[in-house]
């Protein structure tokens, strides 16, 4: 049996007939093209698939798609502006050398798009809380948090 | 087999569905991880519970209980201002459940229901005399967690019911509770032992109410009697919590597996507890023990205390 659900997709409607158990990110891929974000571990410990549902932060290959039904959902194609430039959260990712293979950055530029939303100046240990559930196997982490800091600091 | 899915918006469509048969969903956050780690595969129906209103909410009882909707996630118990300061131990346990992201999506109902013998809320929920209210077509019944958990994964609960909501005892300005969880990591963790407290004081500081319950160290989160009367009529000090750490450790059945052996379980559950006594003490008396308390109780103490909650 397949199930019809609309979901607001990076602000356009879209409506897509899945099966119950298919997760998110296949339908974010596959059905809407939207190829930014990752599938990693594939059951919730790297963060990678990360997406915005309703604002909050959400592993998206544990996550059914039908649970999604009538939700925003916000992947990383989403956080630049319309004509591309990127946000300042972004901007600050590759100025402080946030990004190496760039495989984990998507999810965590969600998380901590998550995070700048609702605390205006996060504290290191709310930075660090933040992107807990984001895996980077690169960076060493001190770019990414750099980053984020200076993206609440210079907004 | 044909999957089904429904998402209603009444609870009693909800137990329409699960008479018929199918699973609730929550969060998903334990039932479809378990499926994408290939431990069980998703139920072939489903009802999501998501919807359903009824399920949600934190209200106070005219007899000073709090009863926690089952829909509602870590976050918001965690940042619950009655739970931070009625219910500590709970906002210590929900703080640390997996990463920012699972405490957004996972609710308590999905957490207390998993039965995980590792789950976090579960201690602290039986040391405030938690009581599982349960719904399904024929009526509500209401389960005392000491009798809700049989086994690894399994609860007392019959085909047709589900959680609607748990009720936790009144608890007020002389009681204090902590969870404290012994991890390898601070997030996206689970725990390898832990230890739930909440003592009440009277009038001279002793302990005339007591609660101890152990997490990880046996099939079932379960509390330990004997831990409990080691802390009744002392003053919850440095002995009294060493005795309840020793109770525990003795009534402790843990496994070996690859996040510990049996023994090294059973040796840091008496230190585990011992640090759950000890800052279910201190706020009982009225001292400020940030949550989530793990972090408090483990090497910069000092520099973490005092900072509000």
């Amino acid at each position: 049996m397949s199930i019809d659900i609309t979901i607001t997709v990076n602000g356009m409607v879209e409506t897509h007939s899945v099966h119950p158990h298919r997760n998110l990110v296949s339908v974010l891929r596959d059905e809407c093209g939207l190829t930014g974000t990752k599938e990693g571990c594939d059951d919730c410990e790297c963060g990678a698939c990360m997406v915005l549902v309703d604002g909050s932060p959400v592993n998206s290959c544990s996550y059914l798609a039908v649970q999604a039904d009538g939700k925003r959902v916000t992947t990383v194609e989403g956080l630049a502006a319309p004509d591309g430039t990127l946000s300042p959260l972004q901007q600050a990712f590759l100025s402080c050398g946030g990004v190496q293979c760039g495989f984990c950055t998507p999810g965590m530029l969600i998380s901590a798009t998550a995070l700048l939303a609702n605390a205006p100046s996060p504290t290191d240990e709310e930075i660090r809380t933040a992107v807990s559930g984001n895996l980077c196997r690169c960076t060493g982490y001190t770019g990414i948090l750099d980053a984020i800091r200076l993206a609440a600091e210079t907004r | 087999m044909s999957a089904t899915f429904s998402a209603p918006t009444s609870l009693a469509e909800v137990l329409d569905a699960l008479a018929n048969g199918a699973m609730p969903l929550a969060g998903g956050t334990d039932l479809v991880v378990g499926h994408r780690q290939g431990k069980r595969p998703l139920p072939d129906d489903l009802v999501n519970l998501d919807h359903v209103v009824d399920l949600r909410g934190i209200v106070e009882g005219d007899d000073g209980s709090l009863f926690i909707g089952t829909l509602m996630n870590h976050e918001t118990i965690v940042n619950d201002e009655r739970v931070r300061a009625n219910y500590p131990a709970l906002a210590d346990a929900s703080s640390i459940v997996g990463s920012a992201a699972t405490r957004g999506t996972g609710t308590i109902g999905g957490n207390v229901m998993n039965a995980s013998p590792a789950a976090d809320t579960i201690a602290p929920l039986l040391c405030h005399d938690a009581v599982a209210v349960l719904r399904s077509k024929a009526g509500e019944r209401r389960v005392p967690f000491s009798e809700l958990f049989v086994g690894p994964g399994r609860t007392s609960t019959v085909a047709g019911e589900l959680l609607v909501g748990i009720e936790l005892a009144p608890s007020g300005s002389t009681t204090g509770g902590s969870y404290v969880r012994l991890e390898y990591r601070r997030q996206m963790e689970i725990a390898i032992v832990g230890a739930a407290a909440v003592v009440r004081l009277d009038a001279d500081g002793r302990v005339e109410y007591a609660r101890v319950a152990m997490t990880a160290l046996a099939p079932t989160i379960q509390r330990v009697p004997a831990a409990e009367e080691a802390l009744l009529g002392t003053d919850a000090g440095a002995d009294a919590a060493r005795a309840a750490g020793e109770a525990v450790a003795a009534a402790a059945r843990p496994i070996s597996d690859v996040r510990g052996s049996a023994n090294y379980r059973r040796a840091m559950a008496a230190v585990i507890t011992q640090r759950a006594v000890t800052t279910a003490a201190t706020r009982a008396r009225g001292g400020v023990v940030r949550i989530p308390a793990s972090d408090s109780t483990f090497g910069d103490s000092a520099g973490r205390e005092g900072s509000g909650s």
